[in-house]
């Protein structure tokens, strides 16, 4: 089942939360809404799932307007980021319950309830808690379900608000990727919202990066993070430094740097600003190439395998972050406080005031 | 928590807290209830039971124990109602209404009393009207009922009040999004969620009622067999010097009404364990 979101609109007394906001998401994809808090993700989840009316726009499942139908009837499934499992009744009870507040005539029988119920725990593997009370559950298995309850009914879209933002870290990584899993199997239109950029390139197929109520991007994540289409993507999208650059005829330079900028052929003698992440620079203990920038090590922080480095140029007032393996920090000999040169290997230019689409 | 005084706690001052609850207790509760149990067995088992068994006091205990309930019962309903009113909507002059609710606690239960008597006498504002129908409130076992409602009315009000405004809206936006209509709603999961802070509310306003002197004795005429109220029959019998009298219906009411609450505490029990 697709999902059209037709020039939505929604305001908030004076704040503007979604801005003349128009997508399509496609049967069976799941769609990550991406954006820092207050992006207006959550509010357009909302209103795909009728628990807010949009000021204007329209919203249509696969072709059929659905704006007006209230919230129990449009079918979808809602996963909320504190679960809002129900306290006095059991796991079975919770999952059942979109069952068992059918009117009688749709209301399947106890024993398809059961089957049902009991299949769906089993799917979410949490088939031993049936008897149990939310309480007795762990962040992890309670938003499970609170998946469980929301597919018992079977929706024709699954919406899920940050469904992963009260959990730990490491429940967070698992369940995302178990969440990946799932739908693989069950293809059930889906939208999630969230914040956390990786957990967004990693689990969908599709990401839609939203700020101040608008789209800024609208991508498989490949597409987003190595094509930000303007400034605030890139550095939505993980670290990023900035560089003065002056643009000509499709060249970027950094200093004595050259970098191909294909898409400003024939622009003359421009200043912009050129994006580099912390991986696309290059960093020499010595001056292997005549062009390198000298720059001082004033930090290193070993995360893991990776390498950070802070380090500052001889003309530059702001701190350049590099990443590099440890195989390599090791190999360069490099130590805090001393001489490096650093050179970026890839760079997105933005002129100032400009918005360029993405190639 | 096991009780070791011998760990260093990590919250100081237990030893003088403790100790200060149970002076505090024994004060103002332990010794004035003891000191009357005591009294009562001083007098024999026959005085005891003539005192309590006679025809007037037991008429008296049906009223004062089933005009509690009733009272009780119809300030779960409405207080409950005025509880979601409160917490649920915006309207103009919200605070006052608010404010309203805790008048019963604060206003002298005599003036109260003597309020009611004059709205809901047969030549009363209200009563006057109501009598034209033939329903007489002043003198009656109703106006008994009505007294108790109004002291109750706080109690189920400010219990439900807290436990309403800390209900995730999201559980209702849950129910909904799983197709479930808004009486449903309200029936599996407002209404679970709010019985055990009800029953509190329940309890503490028939209690509260059970032990209500001042406002009956002015609306109930005190008509021996038909409205008088227990505490009333303890206060007569007091005035008249007969203090056995006095202190074995006490004794009956304080063992009547520890059973009941008794009761209720463990439905509560019963009720919120499984809220965790």
């Amino acid at each position: 089942m697709s999902i059209e979101i037709d020039h939505v609109n929604k305001h908030f007394r004076d704040f503007v939360a979604v801005d003349n906001v128009s997508l399509t998401f496609r049967d069976g994809e799941l769609t990550a809404l991406l954006g820092p808090s207050g992006s207006g993700k959550t509010t357009l989840l909302r209103i795909i799932a009728g628990l807010e009316q949009p000021d204007t726009g329209r919203i249509r499942f696969h072709g059929e307007d659905t704006t007006d139908l209230h919230v129990s009837e449009r079918g979808v499934g809602f996963v909320f980021q504190h679960y809002a499992l129900f306290k006095h009744m059991t796991v079975f009870q919770n999952v059942a319950y979109g069952l068992t507040v059918r009117p009688r005539k749709t209301r399947p029988s106890k024993d398809e309830i059961k089957q049902k119920v009991m299949r769906l725990l089993e799917l979410v593997q949490l088939d031993w808690t049936a008897h149990r009370y939310p309480h007795q559950l762990s962040g992890g298995q309670r938003q499970r379900i609170a998946l469980a309850r929301a597919l018992a009914v079977e929706p024709k879209v699954l919406l899920l608000d940050e469904p992963f933002g009260a959990l730990d870290a490491k429940v967070r990584a698992e369940l995302r990727r178990w969440l990946r899993r799932l739908h693989d199997d069950i293809h059930v239109t889906s939208v999630f919202v969230t914040h956390d950029q990786e957990e967004a390139l990693e689990v969908s197929d599709r990401v839609v990066v939203m700020n101040k109520g608008r789209v800024e991007q609208d991508g498989s994540p490949e597409d987003v993070y190595d094509h930000p289409a303007n400034p605030f993507v890139y550095q939505f999208l993980g670290n990023v430094n900035l560089f003065h650059a002056r643009v000509h005829d499709g060249i970027a330079r950094i200093g004595d740097i050259q970098l191909p900028a294909p898409e400003f052929q024939g622009y003359k003698n421009e200043q912009g600003q050129a994006y580099v992440r912390p991986h696309e620079i290059e960093v020499f203990a010595g001056r292997e190439h005549a062009d390198a920038l000298h720059a001082k090590i004033e930090l290193v922080s070993v995360v893991g395998p990776t390498v950070r480095l802070e380090l500052r140029t001889d003309n530059s007032e702001e701190l350049i972050h590099a990443e590099l393996t440890k195989h390599r920090f090791r190999a360069l000999g490099l130590a805090q406080g001393g001489d490096a040169w650093i050179r970026p290997t890839y760079s997105r230019v933005f002129l100032p005031d400009e918005r360029v689409s993405n190639g | 928590m096991p009780v070791t005084l011998a760990k260093r706690r990590v919250i100081p001052g237990f030893g003088l807290t403790m100790g200060f609850t149970l002076l505090y207790m024994g004060l103002v509760f332990l010794i004035p209830v003891g000191a009357f149990l005591l009294y009562t067995t001083t007098m024999s088992w026959e005085t005891f039971w003539n005192a309590i068994s006679q025809r007037q006091v037991v008429a008296s205990y049906k009223l004062s124990f089933g005009g509690s309930l009733i009272a009780a019962t119809i300030n779960l309903v409405f207080g409950g109602l005025v509880a979601w009113v409160l917490v649920r909507y915006k309207f103009p002059g919200k605070r006052m209404v608010d404010a309203l609710v805790d008048l019963p606690f604060a206003l002298p239960t005599a003036v109260a009393g003597i309020a009611l008597v004059t709205l809901y006498a047969s030549t009363g504002w209200v009563g006057q009207y109501l009598d034209i129908f033939g329903i007489r409130i002043a003198y009656t076992q109703l106006g008994v009922v009505i007294a108790l409602t109004y002291i109750g009315l706080p109690f189920v009000v400010r219990t439900v009040q807290p436990v309403l405004e800390d209900l995730e809206a999201e559980l209702e936006e849950a129910s909904a999004s799983l197709g479930a209509d808004r009486l449903t709603t309200i029936r599996r999961v407002i209404f679970p969620a709010l019985f055990p802070a009800l029953l509190t509310g329940y309890a503490l306003a028939f209690a509260r009622a059970l032990g209500e002197y001042g406002s009956v004795v002015f609306i109930s005429g005190n008509l021996p067999f038909r409205t008088e109220i227990t505490p009333l029959l303890i206060v007569a019998k007091a005035e008249q010097y007969d203090y056995h009298g006095a202190a074995a219906i006490g004794t009956v009411m304080l063992v009547a009404a520890f059973l009941m609450l008794l009761i209720i505490n463990g439905l509560q029990w019963w009720a919120s364990r499984r809220h965790g």
